[in-house]
């Protein structure tokens, strides 16, 4: 199936690789993500804090633009970053809800020559892959089951709540299903939907670092090999402060955190470039287990 | 009455009585201007304005007014029917008039107390009025019909609640059948150790009752049992009772345990359901020591001669009183009762609903209910609090309305939860002597000596920590925590998170209606709130009827409640139902559907649509016909009927057809 694709702004520069990863995994899968023409914004930023209606014009201008590149019918616009499906969801629950903000809204649009007729559903690449794609599809693309690789899924605390209704909003386990697809083991862990610090990190960077560490010393000490995500935040948090982490804590953080598409796509044999892996900060590799030896190994470029 | 009796046919003479309510209406309605406006109306004889017509002297002018012959039909504009109709229908009635003669218009809770225009409502109160005026002319004479009332009774459920509705009416000399589904009657409060705020032990206050009932001549205790069918109306139930196979022969058991010590399992291997799965039982068991009936019990679902049809039976060999059979099958009973009182009780929350209090993913989480069994001295531990590893706990977190007062589970309070946590907490800091913290929204303890008990609770030093806990998980920031349960909570009081390491958490879970709570309630008729309890026919003045006359309600099937209001609810329940059978007679409303059977086609809607079952199809007659006695008069079948064979007194069509003319009359 051909998917109407919303990346965003951070799939277009810090979460690059979740793009890459996610449109190879699509392709190897039989699907495919066909971006929509001239997208702006969410609105997830500092929009809504500022003016909620402004926010939810540039959301529903998206929307008005999916409808326009489908056509007709129901428009399945996949989002896979977290906060732009979060910003989206608000923006599609308050449009039905409102009548009021619904009309400032179509107003803005008609200004720009624009309608938005209420047919889009925003969907995330997970609940997509879960749902329509299937875990038999995933299981048979496997080419290399990720063998004795301990898996800890971590899904933010957008993803799930609270417009989002593909999964427990505490205890979700879609991830942990498709590792479990991919031959990997999930590790139990109970910080899946804690918070990694979100903006904080560039705000109060004490505050965010710190959160960012409880989860990430927390999966070392589950003996985890790699961390899973399906936020560009979330991602970029848990990598790229590690250094300084190691540092404030006197101690070694050392964790590969990769978005679930790019795990996805090791387990079926995609190249390390066609899933953006050379553009980590601590580095991903998965060596299928030799017989009776330990089953990840990590490179250390 | 002969002059009244013919009146539907000669010339209405109307009254109508305008009521001031003091000034509940007269502050808004211009109650001399409607007594006018009604005094053109045709037919009105007489129209009348008074302070309080439900006071004796307002009453006496409708009294005089019938007696001097000046009116035979009586229209009281002033409050609800609810809650005078009845005071006007006597009244009437003592006049001499019939009392189905009568018609309320409502001008206080539909016009004054919801209007502010005085303009407006005075023209509202003309239309109601005209309405009234307009429908009491097709009014006829109605009788009330009196049957006679069963004097036995019946009783659901054998917790605190069922067991002392049941004694009550069984020493006031009634025949009672007391049902039980489970092997022994005693519900929850058998499975407690202490009752708060007391402390009194839990057994020792309630074994009696249940040996009482065992030994009760009037009693009839059905354990194993379920009603499976109820017909007929008040005074006169059939009930249906279902009585589960045992397989031991209750009159020849002696409780002594010989074929439970012989079985073939040497090792009990089947979760115990009274020690709520803490222990183990075999296929053949006693719930507990003090059960009654002290019967056995053979669970036909792991017993081996049941799987296979190859068990030596040594249970059987070593039984002296040949009690087991095990070709025992269902029985039957069919009683006749004319009150029944349900006390089905409730089920506690299921903890996994809530996945971030870790419920069943670690070990050291229990529930209350766990708890309850494992400080009890006869429960699975011997009144030994250990942890899953042997060890005693060093601290102990008691979170609070786990499924009670969320949004995302049970809005309600459970009532019961603070005081059982404080006595939890108690009994827990006393067996092991470790820190116990109680996290809470609020503390709820209005009751008699319940805020003494909470005062002595802080006296003994246990933690109250004011704020819902996030969650319970086992993720360790220091070496304290490690290996450790955290409790991360919003310290309300002091305004900060904070984390607290305990070795054993306690989920306070709140009350829920019987998972079946609906297929009973459809079994007796009766009405649950959107919860699931039961629904009291008016939850201040008749909180233990229901809408189903003759079916009383006791205990937490009604709400949350602990073991004294259970007992109060059940000795309320017991008295009303005594009233009842000892009256031994009930008039029935006459405002119940008939059928004009010439007019009835045969198609059978009516049947499938009465919530009352009382429409049958008389074969001899070719047509549907209603049963008076039955029918509660909802009016379901009236409007549903296509030929218009169905009519119902009081509503019939062109009463309320002259009452619309009537409203639109004055518009």
């Amino acid at each position: 199936m051909n998917y109407p694709y919303y990346p965003g702004c951070s799939l277009k520069s810090t979460g690059k690789p979740y793009d890459e990863s996610m449109r190879a995994v699509f392709t190897a899968l039989g699907h495919s993500l066909e971006e929509i023409d001239d997208w702006n914004c969410c609105g997830a930023t500092a929009y809504m804090s500022i003016s909620e209606e402004k926010a939810f014009a540039l959301s529903a201008r998206n929307f008005a633009l999916a409808e326009k590149h489908n056509g007709k019918g129901d428009v399945n616009l996949v989002v896979p970053c977290a906060a732009c499906y979060l910003g989206l969801n608000k923006a599609q629950r308050y449009l039905r809800e409102h009548d009021d903000l619904r009309q400032t809204v179509s107003k803005a649009l008609a200004e720009a020559g624009l309608t938005y007729r209420g047919n889009v559903k925003v969907r995330h690449p997970l609940e997509v892959l879960i749902n329509d794609v299937g875990m038999d599809a995933i299981k048979a693309r496997v080419t290399r089951p990720l063998k004795g690789l301990k898996v800890a899924s971590y899904y933010g605390c957008q993803l799930v709540r609270p417009y989002a209704d593909f999964d427990d909003q505490h205890d979700p386990t879609s991830m942990d299903r498709i590792v479990t697809a991919l031959g990997g083991t999930p590790v139990d862990w109970p910080l899946k939907t804690r918070c990694c610090g979100g903006s904080l990190t560039g705000t109060v960077p004490d505050v965010g670092y710190r959160l960012s560490y409880v989860l990430l010393r927390e999966a070392q000490r589950r003996g985890c090999d790699v961390i899973i995500t399906a936020c560009p935040l979330c991602q970029f948090n848990l990598e790229c402060y590690q250094p300084t982490m190691s540092r404030a804590n006197h101690t070694t953080v050392h964790m590969p955190v990769v978005y679930f598409t790019q795990l996805m796509g090791v387990a079926f044999g995609l190249k390390e470039r066609a899933l953006g892996l050379q553009r980590l900060f601590v580095p991903f590799e998965f060596t299928p287990a030799a017989p009776e030896s330990k089953g990840a190994v990590h490179a250390s470029a | 009455m002969p002059a009244l009796d013919s009146a539907s046919n000669g010339t209405p003479r109307i009254g109508v009585y305008v009521c001031h309510c003091g000034i509940n209406i007269a502050h808004t309605v211009d109650v001399p201007a409607c007594a006018e406006f009604a005094r053109a109306l045709p037919h009105v004889t007489v129209a009348r304005e008074y302070k309080f017509m439900c006071s004796d002297p307002g009453q006496e002018l409708i009294q005089q007014d019938l007696r001097d012959g000046l009116v035979n039909r009586v229209v009281v504009a002033s409050c609800s029917p609810l809650m005078h109709e009845h005071t006007f229908r006597t009244a009437t009635k003592v006049g001499g008039g019939n009392p189905f003669m009568f018609q309320m218009a409502n001008i206080r809770e539909h016009v004054s107390w919801v209007t502010v225009d005085k303009g407006m409502a005075t023209d509202k109160a003309k239309s109601l009025i005209a309405a009234a005026v307009a429908r009491i002319s097709f009014h006829e004479p109605l009788e009330r019909t009196r049957v006679p009332v069963h004097p036995d009774v019946m009783v659901v459920g054998g917790g605190i609640a069922g067991i002392h509705a049941a004694l009550t009416m069984a020493d006031a000399g009634k025949k009672v059948y007391l049902v039980e589904r489970e092997p022994t009657i005693g519900g929850h409060m058998a499975k407690f150790d202490k009752t708060f705020p007391t402390l009194d032990c839990s057994a020792c206050i309630l074994t009696p009752k249940m040996s009482a009932v065992r030994s009760h001549p009037n009693i009839t205790l059905w354990s194993y049992s379920e009603v499976s069918h109820v017909e007929g109306y008040v005074g006169n139930f059939k009930a249906t009772v279902k009585r589960k196979p045992r397989y031991v022969k209750e009159d020849q058991c002696v409780g002594c345990l010989d074929c439970i010590e012989s079985c073939v399992y040497k090792v009990a291997k089947v979760p115990d359901e009274f020690n709520v799965g803490l222990s183990m039982r075999k296929p053949v068991y006693v719930p507990f020591p003090q059960a009654t009936p002290l019967v056995a019990v053979i669970d036909p679902e792991t017993c081996i001669e049941f799987k296979s049809h190859h068990c030596k039976k040594t249970c059987v060999e070593a039984c002296e009183k040949d009690a087991i059979d095990f070709n025992q099958v269902e029985e039957i009973h069919e009683v006749p009762v004319g009150a029944i009182v349900l006390a089905t009780g409730f089920k506690t929350f299921d903890a996994k609903r809530i996945s971030r209090y870790g419920y069943g993913k670690y070990p050291n989480v229990y529930t209350s209910l766990e708890v309850e069994r494992m400080v009890n001295a006869a429960g699975p531990t011997g009144g030994e609090v250990h942890l899953a590893d042997g060890a005693k706990p060093r601290a102990v977190g008691i979170i609070h309305c786990v499924g009670s007062r969320d949004v995302a589970t049970n809005r309600y309070c459970s009532k019961v939860c603070c005081m059982y946590s404080l006595k939890l907490a108690h009994l827990l800091k006393e067996r092991t002597g470790a820190e116990v913290y109680n996290f809470y929204i609020d503390m709820r303890t209005p009751g008699k000596g319940y805020e003494e008990f909470y005062d002595r609770l802080l006296q003994e030093q246990v933690h109250f920590i004011r704020g819902r806990v996030a969650e319970v998980s086992d993720w360790a920031m220091d070496d304290e925590e490690e290996g450790r349960l955290i409790l991360r909570v919003e310290d309300t009081l002091i305004g900060r998170v904070r984390r607290i390491p305990v070795d054993m958490v306690v989920l306070s879970v709140g009350l829920e209606a019987q998972p079946d709570a609906d297929d009973v309630r459809r079994l007796f008729n009766i009405s649950c709130s959107k919860e699931g309890w039961f629904l009291e026919r008016h939850p201040k003045l008749a909180p233990v009827s229901t809408f189903t006359v003759g079916i009383f309600l006791a205990g937490a099937c009604q709400g949350p409640k602990d073991i004294p209001e259970s007992v109060a609810q059940a000795g309320a329940a017991a008295a009303e139902a005594l009233a009842l059978v000892d009256r031994g007679h009930v008039e029935l409303e006459p405002n119940t559907a008939y059928s004009v059977e010439e007019l009835c086609s045969g198609c059978h809607v009516c049947i499938a649509l009465c919530p009352y079952s009382a429409i049958a199809f008389d074969k001899t007659k070719n047509a549907s016909v209603v049963n008076g006695a039955l029918c509660k008069g909802c009016g379901t079948c009236v409007a549903a009927c296509p030929s218009g064979a169905l009519q119902q007194n009081l509503f019939r069509d062109e009463q309320i057809f002259e009452e619309i003319k009537g409203v639109l009359s004055y518009v």
